[in-house]
């Protein structure tokens, strides 16, 4: 049987679809862990400093909302590590005292982040204004430190090393290589800003949707600024390091990178491909930009790319076609928010206010779902390009896969239990924002800040 | 030695998880066994408080458990997750399902939709435990074969497993009891903390009474393990003994209950411990220093836990202390209508269930 067969076969297809799926699933919520704390920071620091009552209301609300979210991703990310081990003992039994590291240093700050929720969430009521806002600052910071020390494994499993192995053990490990090997330097600032950008854009299409249906208030402008701003901001920085990251994956995983371009032999003047399927060397309903390719690569037309015919059919990643597509579509939505966030800046800079076109406005109320579709789009780009490995270079993902039958029964199982949850999650988020709704701003009693303090001032005076 | 130090921490962590995320299990178990919406709307309402603010960081300590346990001993942890697949798949659905339901309940408005989300978190919370005791119970009678790459019914379906998947639905249920009678006093809620302690007294008596049956039952699964539980292990097997009677007589102990209950159930895991040492998985040769981790993973585990300590040990303390002192509340009151947190099952609307 070749390796192509087996990839097929056995339960390492329907092992790799559940991983995809609870990790596709929690990855949204993992994105709004990581971020979604900042921006309730963000409008608390606004409501305390600029002694503003919609910020302040705001970030009474989504840290509500954050309350649902951090529980959902708590026990997602749970099943996650389950799902190491049940359904990837290879990979655990193989490496798990090397990749088990930077998972022990994630554990550290989630167990921070944890905590301070906690006392944030629970503290809005008897924490003073600053102290409480302090008590938000370590679930921020333990965030980004959390999220990085998770993408250090991916980015491990990308470019491993730090160790050495003699007769299929593990006999040394240097832990600070495995943390910060080859990889982590491009995809733990691309993840972590990919967490912003989601949560960022998610947040300013919940308030774009909310003024596309005509509340056209304070209230609303504000949400949509402060996820907004941050996010269209971090957008340029984003793609610069999307575009290192690209190159260092031309040299790092040469076939990756040949699978997301559609490069078959390696050559010089490299065409780039927009859009197209690629079907028996032919690719079909694409844009050809000439030499695009070798110059993004080495700033030369003249550069030569590595194409995937340089290892044999087993060693390549299926479905080329689908890696760059996926590839495609991250690259266009980024540039699409890139675009949202250029036309705030101008109009910012020209008349000092939103743009009114409704146009733009339908465009902030998909920025959301954009983000998302890059985040995952790149996901499955890094995740089926580095197939057959789930190691590169050690080791094959049906080596790793469990041997146990039955994954297409948990498979099963979990896509139905994920749309369940993902269902209810999103009508508990509609529960919460009916009742807002239905409250109204002036009569959500805010326990301190700005109004009862300028009430109380107001009374001694 | 390093390996000793880390079979220690993993130990100590799954100490901490067995009593204070066991302790939330068991509240899920009270709340499922609180009766009709009218009849159990007090005691879920304390449930609800007590847990609301510290189940996500006692959470963690599970994380710990198993990231200790796969950088650590990553052959014995393959082996187990190989062979006892199907009980820790559906403990990791129970988690799921017990922490959504539980963050669930509290935003929803609709009594029915409350009630299903109520009951997702309550039977996950009995169903969780049990399944983990099980896994718990194929490996200490030895049903894990090291090299394991199939999964085994029988491994977790034989007598000591499922006297210890009740073992462990029994406990939680105990220091459930116990840490809510506690909590009961804090309000002055005299007539929860009689409710609480008169179940503590039951889920304790329970509960040694599986602990005695599983130790009986091991004299015939797995005859090394018995044998040094009443012989190395045996000042802890009485101290956990002793433990559970003194708090079966007096629940209601002012101070003391909650440390006596919690001493007593880490006492349980470090009789099983001391008396498997060195060995990991009983009826293998796999030990705490040959289960596939090299040294320099274990000084930086040993380098982490430390870290933790530091770090995570304050912040703990200051978040239960901040609980305990009652400082940590729903932000929703005041905004919205009553919250369904101050009051499960609560409303106007309030017809009786079944």
């Amino acid at each position: 049987m070749d390796a192509r067969t087996a990839v097929l076969s056995a339960e390492v297809v329907p092992a790799r679809a559940q991983m995809a799926t609870t990790l596709g699933f929690h990855i949204i919520l993992a994105c709004l862990g990581i971020a979604l704390p900042t921006m309730v920071l963000l409008a608390e620091f606004i409501g305390l400093r600029r002694r503003n009552a919609v910020a302040m209301t705001l970030a009474r609300r989504w840290s509500q909302a954050m309350g649902v979210l951090v529980a959902v991703g708590a026990v997602t990310g749970t099943v996650l590590s389950f799902e190491m081990g049940l359904l990837w003992p290879g990979l655990m039994g193989r490496f798990g005292g090397v990749l088990g590291l930077p998972f022990g240093i994630e554990g550290l700050f989630f167990f921070l982040e944890a905590i301070f929720t906690a006392i944030y969430l629970y503290g809005w009521r008897r924490l003073s204004g600053w102290a409480h806002f302090w008590s938000g600052v370590p679930i921020a910071v333990a965030g980004i430190l959390g999220g990085m020390s998770v993408i250090a494994v991916n980015a491990w499993m990308n470019q491993p090393g730090g160790f050495t192995e003699q007769g299929g053990r593990i006999t040394s490990v240097d832990p600070w290589q495995v943390y910060f090997n080859h990889a982590a330097g491009y995809e733990m600032p691309h993840m972590i800003l990919a967490a912003y950008l989601v949560t960022g854009f998610v947040v300013a299409g919940v308030y774009a949707t909310g003024i596309l249906r005509g509340r056209r208030d304070a209230y609303h402008y504000t949400g949509f600024a402060i996820g907004f701003v941050p996010a269209a901001v971090l957008t340029p920085a984003q793609i610069f390091v999307g575009d290192v990251a690209a190159r260092a994956i031309a040299s790092d995983q040469p076939v990756k990178f040949a699978s997301m371009e559609y490069v078959a032999g390696t050559s010089r003047n490299v065409p780039e491909w927009l859009g197209g399927v690629y079907v028996n060397g032919h690719v079909y309903a694409g844009i050809r930009i000439p030499d695009l390719d070798s110059l993004l690569v080495g700033f030369s037309r003249n550069t030569k790319v590595t194409g995937w015919q340089t290892v044999s059919a087993a060693q390549r990643p299926p479905a080329a076609s689908l890696i760059h597509l996926c590839f495609d579509a991250m690259v266009g939505a980024g540039f699409v928010l890139l675009f949202a966030g250029a036309w705030v800046g101008f109009t910012w800079w020209r008349a000092r206010r939103l743009p009114r076109p409704r146009i733009f406005w339908v465009l902030g109320a998909v920025s959301g779902v954009l983000a998302i579709v890059a985040m995952e789009a790149g996901w499955v780009v890094t995740e089926v390009g580095r197939q057959p490995w789930v190691v590169y270079g050690l080791q094959t993902t049906e080596q790793a896969a469990t041997k146990n039958g039955g994954v297409i029964t948990s498979l099963s199982a979990v896509i139905a239990l994920y749309t369940v949850l993902g269902v209810v999650t999103i009508a508990i988020l509609r529960i919460l924002s009916r009742r807002w709704r239905t409250t109204g701003a002036e009569e959500d009693g805010v326990p301190y800040g700005p109004d009862s303090r300028d009430v109380a001032a107001e009374a001694r005076a | 030695m390093i390996a000793d130090a880390v079979g220690c921490i993993l130990l100590a962590s799954i100490t901490l998880y067995a009593v204070f995320g066991g302790a939330d299990f068991g509240a899920g178990l009270w709340d499922l066994l609180a009766g009709t919406t009218r009849r159990g709307r007090a005691p879920r309402a304390l449930i609800e408080e007590s847990i609301t603010p510290v189940w996500e960081a006692n959470h963690v300590w599970l994380i710990f458990d198993l990231v200790i346990f796969w950088t650590a001993f990553p052959t014995a942890f393959a082996a187990v997750m190989n062979t006892a697949a199907l009980p820790l798949w559906l403990a990791a659905v129970g988690v799921l399902l017990r922490g959504a339901g539980f963050a669930f309940r509290k935003e929803i408005d609709e009594l029915r939709w409350q009630r299903a989300a109520g009951a997702t978190f309550a039977i996950s919370s009995l169903l969780t435990p049990f399944f983990m005791g099980t896994v718990v119970g194929a490996i200490a009678t030895g049903q894990v074969p090291a090299a394991a790459t199939h999964a085994r019914m029988s491994a977790w379906t034989n007598s000591t497993s499922l006297l210890l998947g009740c073992l462990f639905v029994a406990a939680c249920g105990y220091l459930a009891a116990v840490f809510l009678v506690a909590e009961a006093a804090s309000r002055a809620d005299h007539h929860l903390e009689v409710y609480f302690s008169r179940r503590a007294r039951a889920a304790g008596l329970v509960a040694g009474a599986l602990s005695l049956a599983t130790l009986v039952d091991l004299h015939s699964t797995n005859h090394a393990l018995y044998h040094r539980l009443t012989d190395r292990a045996l000042p802890l097997v009485i101290l956990a003994a002793l433990c559970g009677l003194i708090v079966v007589a007096k629940p209601q102990r002012r101070f003391g209950a909650r440390v006596v209950a919690a001493t007593g159930v880490a006492a349980v895991v470090w009789g099983w411990g001391v008396a498997q040492y060195p060995t990991l998985l009983p009826g293998t040769a796999i030990t705490l220093s040959n289960a596939g981790a090299p040294h320099t993973t274990l000084v930086t585990i040993v380098v982490l836990f430390a870290a933790v300590a530091l770090v995570i040990g304050p912040s703990l303390v200051l978040l239960l202390e901040l609980q305990r002192r009652h400082v940590l509340a729903e932000p929703s009151a005041g905004a919205g209508p009553p919250g369904p947190a101050a009051r499960p099952y609560a409303g106007d609307q309030t017809p009786s269930v079944q």
